[in-house]
């Protein structure tokens, strides 16, 4: 235990020395920074909707460049790590596998999901400063949908290192998963939908278990109740689970299946040849 | 029971990566107070054997025990008695302060110690504790891994070519530390030059081909 902290530790201090944390951080405070300066907050009605506007625009961003921001850079780090040698270095001294391979998760997890959650909070801030109304329910779900989007890559990004030994072949299989999930799913799916030939029960299990699906219909459930603005699959998600179920599946599928990847990664881990 | 002197005991190991057999049939000892130069030609499995002791690789057949543990099933047991340097300083990316902390926290070993063996070999420890290890220059890094093996105080060393990118000065310091060891130990030296390593071994293990082909004492 107290050497799960030591590597967590080590690896948030570590992450904050390197490029791609600056990059990181940077690219979600710019966004904001964007937002702020082109004024979506200012639109219109200031207010619940400004500021509201702004979260979901966020949330919207966030769906695309965080995960592969998580897979590149936990990947390149642990695969990177087994490459150079350091990995062997560090595993030869007295520590145990699960308390490396968790310790390394924790501070990882630390390191993506913080710079995502300040930008947020600081357009929640900059909105009140404006004078908004502070929308409670929304900020909280979209912080626990940050949360569940950062479990879920980080465990596949585990998964992916522990699986695949090269980091080129790492790296590929990472970018594969994220355009996967991204848009290859959502356009197959309506291919299919439109050929008539496949059960609407079978394309909506397909598509709910996607977990970039689940965080959209998450990110937006709050915002447009009717989910008018997704389309046939979330509509029939809200109308067979209702609003509540929907939302706690948005948020707790993703961690489910991040775990699990993460669990399977740990496993590969230990049974496999560390180098 | 087994002799509580032998530190390694290494029983009729095969090892294979994608079909080719490199570690094939292999069975050795090492106990209390040996200190063997293990040789052989590139690629003839030295390091693969060593990193089989340390737990780093599965066996195929056969069974080792380094310290009386298994070293995959029992890491940690066997890690808090061994100390490794491997071939090529790896570009750790912590700063020296913090490596030594991972080193003080996770084996025991003060950094104390360890600076002061650095001293031994005149590094300056504290001048560079900010500077992320792998910024140190080749010798340096060398150095510091050396007195940080030395530091924990471990009944078995293994050294992958340790004196690879040492000066000549640097090396005698080496040597010099490494002679005034003063608890009983066993010691693996990898090297391609044994004639530097006259009077401090007292076995030669030569491999090749995956397999041991000279075991003796000299
Ligand atoms: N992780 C691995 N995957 C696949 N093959 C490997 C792996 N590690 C080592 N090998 C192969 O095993 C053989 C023995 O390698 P090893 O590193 O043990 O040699 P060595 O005796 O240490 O050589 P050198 O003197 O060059 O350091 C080589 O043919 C190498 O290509
Ligand atoms: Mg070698």
């Amino acid at each position: 235990m107290k050497n799960l902290l030591l590597v967590a530790y080590l690896d948030i201090r570590e992450s904050l020395r390197s490029k791609w944390f600056y990059v990181y951080a940077f690219v979600f405070g710019g966004l904001m920074g964007l937002f702020f300066i082109s004024g979506i907050t200012d639109s219109v009605v200031m207010g619940f909707t400004g500021l509201s506007r702004l979260l979901l625009v966020f949330m919207q961003v966030t769906i695309i460049i965080l995960p592969i921001f998580i897979l590149i850079t936990t990947v390149k780090s642990i695969s990177g790590d087994r490459e150079s040698n350091i990995l062997e270095y560090m595993l030869s001294f007295p520590i145990s596998l699960k308390e490396y391979y968790w310790g390394k998760f924790m501070g990882r997890f630390v390191t993506v999901f913080f710079p995502v959650i300040v930008a947020l909070l600081i357009g929640v801030a900059w909105g009140l400063v404006k004078g908004g109304e502070l929308p409670w329910a929304m900020v909280g779900l979209y912080s626990a949908l940050i949360l569940s989007l950062c479990l879920v890559f980080l465990g596949i990004a585990f998964f992916i290192s522990t699986l695949v030994k090269s980091h080129d072949v790492g790296l590929g299989l990472s970018f594969a998963v994220w355009i996967l999930l991204l848009a290859f799913i959502d356009v197959a799916l309506i291919g299919l939908m439109m050929q008539n030939r496949i059960s609407d029960g079978v394309i909506i299990t397909v598509a709910m278990l996607n977990p970039l699906e689940a965080f959209r219909i998450g990110a937006i459930a709050l915002f447009d109740p009717e989910l008018t603005v997704i389309g046939p699959v979330a509509y029939y998600l809200l109308d067979t689970l209702g609003r509540k179920m929907l939302m706690l599946y948005a948020v707790f599928y993703p961690i489910a299946l991040g775990g699990v990847f993460a669990l399977l990664g740990y496993t590969l881990f230990r049974k496999k040849d560390l180098l | 029971m087994q002799d509580p002197r032998v530190v390694v005991e290494v029983n009729r190991v095969r090892k294979r990566f994608m079909g080719a057999t490199v570690l094939d049939d292999v069975s050795l000892q090492i106990s209390l107070g040996d200190r063997v130069a293990m040789m052989g030609p590139n690629g003839a499995g030295k390091t693969t054997l060593v990193r089989c002791m340390l737990g780093f690789y599965h066996t195929d057949e056969g069974s080792i025990r380094v310290a009386g543990h298994d070293p995959v099933a029992e890491r940690v047991e066997v890690l808090r008695h061994v100390g490794f340097i491997p071939q090529l300083p790896p570009p750790v990316k912590l700063t020296v302060g913090e490596l030594l902390h991972f080193v003080e926290r996770s084996s025991g070993t003060s950094a104390e110690s360890i600076a002061r063996k650095a001293g031994e070999m005149e590094l300056d420890v504290a001048k560079h504790s900010q500077k992320p290890f792998f910024k140190l220059s080749g010798g340096m890094k060398q150095k510091l891994l050396i007195a940080i093996a030395l530091a924990r105080k471990s009944r078995l060393l293994i050294f992958d070519e340790p004196t690879a990118s040492l000066d000549p000065r640097a090396r005698e310091h080496f040597y010099e530390l490494l002679q005034s060891i003063d608890y009983e130990h066993a010691a693996i030296y990898i090297t391609h030059r044994a004639e530097e390593l006259a009077g401090l071994v007292n076995r030669e293990i030569t491999m090749d081909l995956g397999k041991v082909v000279v075991d003796e004492r000299i």
